[in-house]
């Protein structure tokens, strides 16, 4: 069935390089409702070129809310105003005739803006260089089910597991705190025996290495359990706190 | 020792200092609290009191700086942790999407905290001073006619139920906020230890608040 298409109003941060100043561009589209929101902002580019203009630079590959490559402030929200999804997965039917949308990278000092939408979110990859591994023993492969788990604790180590690592919950939190990634990250090996071994060094160095990068600290607002497409709890932000006061007393 | 002093200027460790000093201050309230509601008996039984605690003045003493140890170290933490987070974001978002995805608690308690430092400051020099600096009244153990004197002006008495009700807006966020920092969040006591929270940041605010209203309106029953 074809949709009427929208007409939307669209101020899009739009800044040279890491260090020029940005600012808002203006650009009037109208935009099918079945359209995705980077789809819109492909097609925007695609007239950009064709007027030999510099296309808008902002981040995808899936494309299908898995691989957290996707993030874009959307009115004030990062991933837009639906809950639990990346922004890739966000619609056009969300938007009514004549709206107002502002598009802005993720903001924080740890995330450097590279280009317009683009930031360089790699201090996220540094923090899972510091600890977000176990250790194995080479040889064959181990019986799957050799070590025994509980379902609730395989489930819950899943839905921690479940983070994309797409910082939306640095872009979210008043402080840019990282917490809730970490957290997650520290979760998901803390809960299973395969993460033992490193379980306390773990947590000190992914904190030390998250402080490093000037990540805020967490004031327990819980904007980014709000706002993570994948709804990982501040549980786990909890645990993380236990965690490490028990690496400390250890 | 150097671990521990490490540790507590960590991001976790800075949260841990505010939620321990956060629950000091949390238990100390529920003490002055129960010390205050004794004026609602009259003033020979408010007098009595304060004169019994005067009367052990150097225990008084002791208890006093340690209080203010924990103020001071809650506030200036608290003051660090919002400079620090200030400038994790150094460029602020042109739309402020915060009221969709926050409580008004939550990301007040700074500006909260900071009228309650007013607050405090005002009230100390207020009823600290009197009590213990020789005011003529207190000097005859008619501390309650000092709230009553105090409380007579509108605007004096109004500034304490709006410092009280922002209490209780940080009182909210905090007690909650304090159990998530300790780790203690589960799914199956948390919403427990939120209603209590609630419940008591509504006490402490009535309770309170009460007081000013109290001697505003009704010249504390004289």
């Amino acid at each position: 069935m074809e949709h009427k298409k929208i007409n939307l109003t669209l101020k899009i941060w739009r800044q040279h390089g890491p260090k020029t100043p940005g600012s808002f561009v203006e650009y009037k589209v109208a935009v099918s409702p079945d359209s995705s929101f980077l789809e819109m902002l492909d097609d925007i580019n695609n007239d950009l070129e064709k007027k030999n203009l510099e296309p808008i630079a902002f981040e995808s590959d899936c494309r299908e809310g898995i691989c957290g490559t996707c993030g874009l402030v959307i009115n004030g929200q990062p991933h837009g105003p639906i809950p639990r999804i990346a922004t890739c997965q966000l619609h056009m039917r969300n938007f009514k005739e004549g709206d107002t949308i502002y598009i802005e990278p993720f903001r924080a000092k740890a995330f450097p803006i590279i280009k317009d939408l683009m930031t360089d979110r790699s201090a996220m990859d540094r923090i899972m260089e510091a600890g977000g591994f176990i250790s194995v023993n080479t040889g064959s492969v181990p019986d799957g089910n050799a070590i025994p788990i509980a379902k609730e604790i395989a489930s819950e180590a899943m839905d921690a597991a479940a983070c994309i690592g797409c910082g939306a919950c640095v872009a979210a939190c008043k402080n840019a705190s990282a917490m809730l990634f970490v957290s997650a990250k520290v979760s998901q090996f803390a809960l299973l025996p395969q993460g033992q071994p490193e379980r306390y060094q773990r947590v000190e160095a992914m904190v030390k290495v998250m402080d490093e990068y000037g990540f805020g600290s967490c004031s327990n607002t819980y904007a980014c359990e709000a706002e993570c497409p994948k709804g990982i709890s501040v549980k786990n932000i909890a645990r993380m706190n236990r965690e490490y006061f028990m690496a400390k007393i250890k | 020792m150097g671990w521990v002093w490490k540790s507590l200027n960590s991001s976790i460790g800075k949260k841990l200092v505010m939620a321990i000093t956060g629950i000091c201050l949390i238990l100390f309230l529920v003490i002055h609290l129960i010390n205050n509601l004794t004026l609602y008996a009259g003033p020979d039984l408010f007098n009595t009191v304060v004169k019994n605690l005067d009367s052990i003045k150097p225990l008084i003493r002791v208890v006093e700086i340690i209080l203010a140890l924990i103020f001071i170290l809650h506030i200036i933490n608290g003051v660090r942790l919002w400079i620090e987070n200030k400038k994790a974001r150094p460029v602020k978002y042109t739309v402020n999407g915060s009221s969709k995805n926050t409580t008004v608690f939550s990301r007040t308690a700074f500006i909260t905290g900071s009228i309650i430092f007013i607050f405090l400051v005002v009230h100390l020099n207020t009823f600290w001073v009197s009590f213990n600096l020789g005011h003529p009244l207190a000097e005859s153990h008619r501390y309650y006619d000092i709230l009553v004197e105090a409380f007579q002006s509108p605007i004096y008495s109004g500034l304490y139920v709006v410092a009280m009700l922002l209490l209780g807006f940080h009182l909210n966020h905090g007690f909650q906020s304090a159990f998530q920092t300790f780790g203690w969040n589960h799914k199956k006591y948390f919403p427990l230890i939120e209603k209590i929270g609630t419940i008591y940041a509504v006490i402490m605010t009535i309770g309170f608040a009460s007081i000013p209203i109290y001697f505003l309106f009704f010249f504390g029953g004289k």
